[in-house]
């Protein structure tokens, strides 16, 4: 039953070769998305510090919009909506990309948006838990305060924030999936189309789940890695991170390993 | 580019209306089936009950890791083959899209639910549970009166903010066809052709339920910690 991945479909490849094609999408879709979405996310949690001004509002808005509305809706929105709202003719060039592309790049668009929105609230909370000192000596030291935030505030809040930027870049991967709703064939849209082709439904979902599960393994294990390397000995974002002892000595209750997860958006 | 013309989203209120209250009754559900089945798969795994804690935490890492469209898909298609499998027939048993999207639901958001009250209960001070040893309290007292009830006011914040992401998934419905709040709106500009008034409308409705529940969620939170 699980051998199906090496018969061949009805264009000849192995079905193998769908899954793969598949999960090329979810994985060009996660990478480039995540990238966006990181560099958004700095522009905009730095914009967030900021006392006052248009920047600081501008960024308040853009992370409120883009939290509250939900993914598939800002998807239809990006893909369906702006085409129309567009002058006719920057509306008819999205309108003719190529298939696969036409797809892709509103997919990637909305998910880098959507993604950078939550990525620029922890680099907020990761700059607003840094002693407020390293600023202040930065200045001091006569660097000016765009450099201020370039070679001192910035690089230490990303540090920080390793940890609570894990459960993004799962949320990245996980999010792809959505991209089938206007007819990205990644992952998920691949195992659907191979159980349509073969009947055989529970080995095609079972073997794009153990892809997603393995893909899931990994970026938690990538992730651990960048955070031992990068994390600043003492000085963690949140006290409520460290691990406690056992409540009581019962022997009923053993320690916990798992980190706390970064509560999504407080 | 036509003239945006919004009458058409009231004229097509009432019909929204029956979408979103289809996407607040699932978000309901979930929440209830997720907090109830979250609380105890987090209780087994604090009291590290032998082997139901660890299906307990493979059944999380498993929900987590997977994207909540496949969960949909798994439930979906295969939910008829089990149950046709188990009630000995071996023929199908359709239970249909909108029973597959509480099921679902439920189950996804226990999982999500379960870790927020495990952070939670890893967070209560050591003295409580001796102090409820002292006054000689039973176990289960002890979590009923003294610990869970911290817990709960501890991390409702985070639950609540869950909850808000779980309205806004629901919206993934849509992959079933089902007629929820995005989904009426869908299905109102196939008839209509007035698509991007539709979805503006869907839109605008998901933020101000969203963030008008965001604000609530600040609010709060802002008193607890006081």
């Amino acid at each position: 039953m699980f051998d199906i991945l090496f018969e061949r479909g009805p264009d000849g490849a192995l079905y193998l070769v769908w899954l793969l094609s598949g999960l090329g999408w979810t994985l060009a879709l996660a990478f480039f998305g995540w990238w966006f979405a990181f560099a958004i996310g700095i522009f905009v949690g730095v914009n967030r510090t900021r006392q006052r001004g248009l920047a600081s509002f501008g960024a308040r808005l853009y992370v409120e919009v883009f939290r509250n509305t939900p993914l598939l809706v800002q998807l239809f929105l990006w893909y369906f909506v702006l085409p129309e709202l567009l002058p006719v003719a920057a509306g008819n060039v999205l309108k003719q990309i190529p298939p696969p592309w036409g797809a892709f790049v509103p997919a990637l668009i909305c998910l880098s948006f959507y993604t950078g929105a939550r990525v620029a609230e922890q680099v907020r909370a990761g700059i607003e838990a840094l002693p407020r000192g390293q600023g202040e000596a930065a200045s001091a030291l006569g660097l000016k305060p765009s450099q201020v935030y370039r070679l001192v505030i910035v690089p230490q809040a990303l540090r920080m924030i390793v940890p609570s930027l894990t459960s993004e870049v799962m949320g990245v991967y996980k999010n792809t999936s959505v991209a089938l709703t206007i007819g990205v064939i990644e992952l998920t849209a691949q195992a659907r189309q191979i159980s349509e082709a073969t009947f055989q439904t529970f080995a095609a979902f079972a073997w794009a789940t153990l892809i997603y599960l393995t893909l899931a393994l990994a970026v938690y294990q990538l992730m651990s890695v960048i955070d031992a390397r990068l994390k600043i000995p003492g000085l963690q974002p949140t006290a409520s991170r460290r691990t406690r002892k056992p409540p009581l000595d019962t022997g009923l209750i053993s320690p916990s390993k798992v980190a706390l997860p970064s509560g999504d958006r407080s | 580019m036509n003239a945006l013309d919004f009458s058409v989203v009231w004229q097509a209120a009432p019909y929204l209306w029956q979408g979103l209250q289809f996407s607040l009754a699932l978000t309901a559900a979930a929440f209830v089936i997720g907090m109830v089945l979250g609380t105890l798969l987090a209780l087994a795994q604090h009291f590290e009950l032998p082997v139901v804690a660890q299906v307990a935490r493979s059944y999380v890492a498993l929900m987590r890791s997977v994207p909540l469209i496949m969960v949909l898909f798994w439930f979906f298609f295969l939910m008829p083959l089990v149950i046709g499998h188990l009630s000995g027939g071996g023929r199908p048993v359709p239970i249909g899209a909108t029973a597959t999207a509480f099921v679902t639901f439920g189950l996804f958001e226990a999982a999500y639910y379960c870790e927020i009250i495990r952070s939670g209960l890893r967070a209560i001070p050591k003295g409580q549970y001796e102090a409820a040893r002292a006054l000689s309290l039973g176990a289960i007292k002890t979590y009923r009166l003294v610990i869970l009830p911290q817990v709960v006011r501890a991390v409702s914040p985070i639950l609540l903010t869950q909850t808000i992401i779980l309205f806004q998934d629901t919206s993934l419905v849509y992959v079933l066809s089902l007629t929820d709040l995005l989904g009426a709106a869908s299905k109102m500009s196939q008839i209509n052709g007035r698509l991007v008034e539709m979805y503006l409308a869907a839109a605008l409705a998901y933020f101000l339920i969203c963030s008008s529940a965001s604000q609530f969620v600040a609010h709060l939170g802002g008193k607890i910690r006081r």
